[in-house]
């Protein structure tokens, strides 16, 4: 086959696949590394099927519980209740298609994973490329689809949180309240700082003009749009985080620390 | 203070060539350029080199310094240490002509299948009227002053040659985008920036927005915007069906498909 790419014909003939000093592979050797590990973990407990509830907690991972839920931890109902696997597994596909088809994401996972390319100015391996024009990548397109239902999945994480200011005994304030607290602004920033939610409020007009109210928003939405990847990393954190807490405490590991 | 400044550059043509070693006297506050222009002066006569504005303006002196895409008047000797060998290369996505001269014309032509804008009727005094917001809008996008670094380190057309034909590039997705926001255009662009121009083969990992010397957010406010708005024509089913029945977006008014 002839060379394509930087060493094709007529092109410069320098051969090096590049010349960059700096270093370019450590920032996409980070994202694979963490990525990877959360990749592992999440699948690890998402298949676990349990020490996902502890009263008042319930995990962002199996939220909303509606397969065959360990008593009190199904706010919304049973509707699946005959599933067989883990009831993560019936909720899952929300987040995951949320995360999947972010547009930070595919940037992070198209660069770290199937190096297209690895780093800015750096061939990539790849013969043929065709973008995201074939499926399956052409379903990224659908992104604002999983982003009408991650909004849905933040209400039903706030009302997590909600609850787990409540004991069978009265109010109540511990460590897993804090954690989930901050995992749910996190996913709220993230959710809202979305691109297609960028979009959706005022993006999409030709006359900001004629729409103060939306273009407001869209100012609004644009400015946490900026962190969208910052969001992106400190939310998934946070969701490991909250699961892994609410773990140790259902299998007996640590005891909760409670303020009030 | 002066110093002798470590150099590699590469000489040649579309027949070949090589990085070559030199060492020119250069000194502090002194930027790229200015070294390519005393070892022009002063030891290789015939070196090859296109700029005009030396102030970042004219988008005429862009290469690769150390593997990156850069202006050379705009890259600062000072960032670098003065024991490091600094190479400095041609870019390497279009055709060389001779030592750091490319034929750029991909881009010229890609910038002729591009329509243009058409405006609508008038209004009754004869004059035509925008918002300032509506304005500001496209502010960003005209800051650009057509170096093509996008163009040259997007790896779409960088690392396949084959992709040239069907894809437009960055920079002409954001006059795409520029366009379509416009609200006194009357060209619908959004099946076209899709099909002729190939925005479906940008997968957003943002080198375009790296290498800006505008530091325009092309792929965040151009690229992302046009990719939804073309999801909005292509792959929404809401849109979809609301066009079906018969309710457009009044916002698309007076539009018509390209
Ligand atoms: S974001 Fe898209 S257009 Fe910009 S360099 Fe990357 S692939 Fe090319
Ligand atoms: S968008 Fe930026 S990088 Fe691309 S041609 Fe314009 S100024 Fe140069
Ligand atoms: S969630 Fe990242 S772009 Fe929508
Ligand atoms: S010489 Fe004009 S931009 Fe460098």
């Amino acid at each position: 086959m002839a060379a394509t790419g930087v060493d094709a014909p007529g092109r410069a003939a320098i051969g090096a696949r590049t010349l960059r000093t700096d270093r370019w592979w450590l920032s996409p050797l980070t994202t694979f590394v963490v990525f990877s590990a959360f990749v592992v973990y999440a699948t690890w407990r998402a298949f676990a099927d349990k020490d996902y509830f502890v009263e008042p907690y319930l995990s962002p991972f199996y939220s909303p519980c509606l397969g065959d839920c360990v008593k009190g931890s199904a706010d919304f109902g049973t509707p699946f209740g005959g599933f067989p696997l883990s009831a993560a597994l019936i909720i899952l596909i929300f987040p995951l298609g949320f995360r999947m088809s972010c547009y930070y994401y595919r940037k992070a996972y198209y660069r770290a994973f199937w190096l297209s390319p690895p780093a800015c100015a750096v061939a990539e391996p790849h013969t043929k490329y065709t973008g995201e024009t074939r499926l399956p990548l052409i379903l990224n397109n659908l992104h604002r689809w999983f982003w009408y239902a991650a909004v849905v999945v933040a209400l039903i994480l706030t009302w997590d949180v909600l609850l787990s200011f409540q004991e069978a005994d009265g109010g109540h304030v511990g460590l897993g309240t804090l954690v989930l607290l901050t995992n749910v602004v996190l996913i709220w920033l993230y959710t809202l700082s979305c691109h297609s939610c960028r979009h959706a409020v005022g993006g999409r007009l030709r006359h900001f003009s004629k729409h103060p109210v939306r273009y407001r928003m869209w100012t609004w939405v644009s400015r946490l749009n900026t962190r969208h990847s910052l969001y992106a990393w400190l939310s998934l954190f946070s969701v490991a985080i909250a699961d892994l807490y609410i773990m140790l405490l259902a299998n007996g590991t640590i005891s909760e620390a409670r303020f009030f | 203070m002066t110093y002798q400044l470590k150099m590699r550059v590469w000489r040649g043509d579309d027949s070949g060539g090589s990085l070559q070693d030199f060492a020119v006297e250069v000194s502090e506050g002194e930027v790229v350029l200015d070294a390519i222009h005393r070892l022009q002066a002063t030891q290789a006569g015939d070196l090859a080199v296109r700029w005009n504005c030396k102030a970042g303006k004219c988008g005429s002196c862009s290469a690769e310094v150390n593997g990156k895409p850069r202006l050379m008047c705009m890259t600062r000797l000072s960032d670098f240490d003065p024991a490091e060998t600094i190479t400095v290369t041609p870019m390497r996505t279009f055709p060389v002509i001779r030592d750091l001269v490319t034929d750029v014309s991909f881009n010229y032509e890609k910038a002729r299948e591009l329509p243009g804008v058409e405006l609508g009727p008038r209004d009754a005094d004869g004059k035509r009227r925008m918002m300032q917001v509506d304005v500001e809008r496209g502010q960003e996008f005209r800051k650009c002053i057509e170096c093509f670094l996008c163009q040259n380190t997007c790896h779409v057309v960088r690392d396949h040659e084959e992709n040239k034909p069907a894809f437009a590039g960055p920079r002409f997705f954001l006059r795409y985008a520029e366009l379509d926001m416009h609200p006194l255009d009357t060209h619908d662009r959004r099946a076209l920036a899709q099909d002729a121009a190939g925005i479906g083969m940008c997968n957003i990992t943002k080198c375009c927005t790296e290498v800006c010397p505008e530091n325009i957010k092309i792929t965040d406010n151009a690229i992302i915007p046009m990719k939804e708005r073309v999801a909005d024509r292509k792959f929404d089913p809401l849109v979809w069906l609301g066009a079906k029945i018969g309710i457009r977006h009044k916002d698309d008014e007076g539009r018509t498909e390209m």
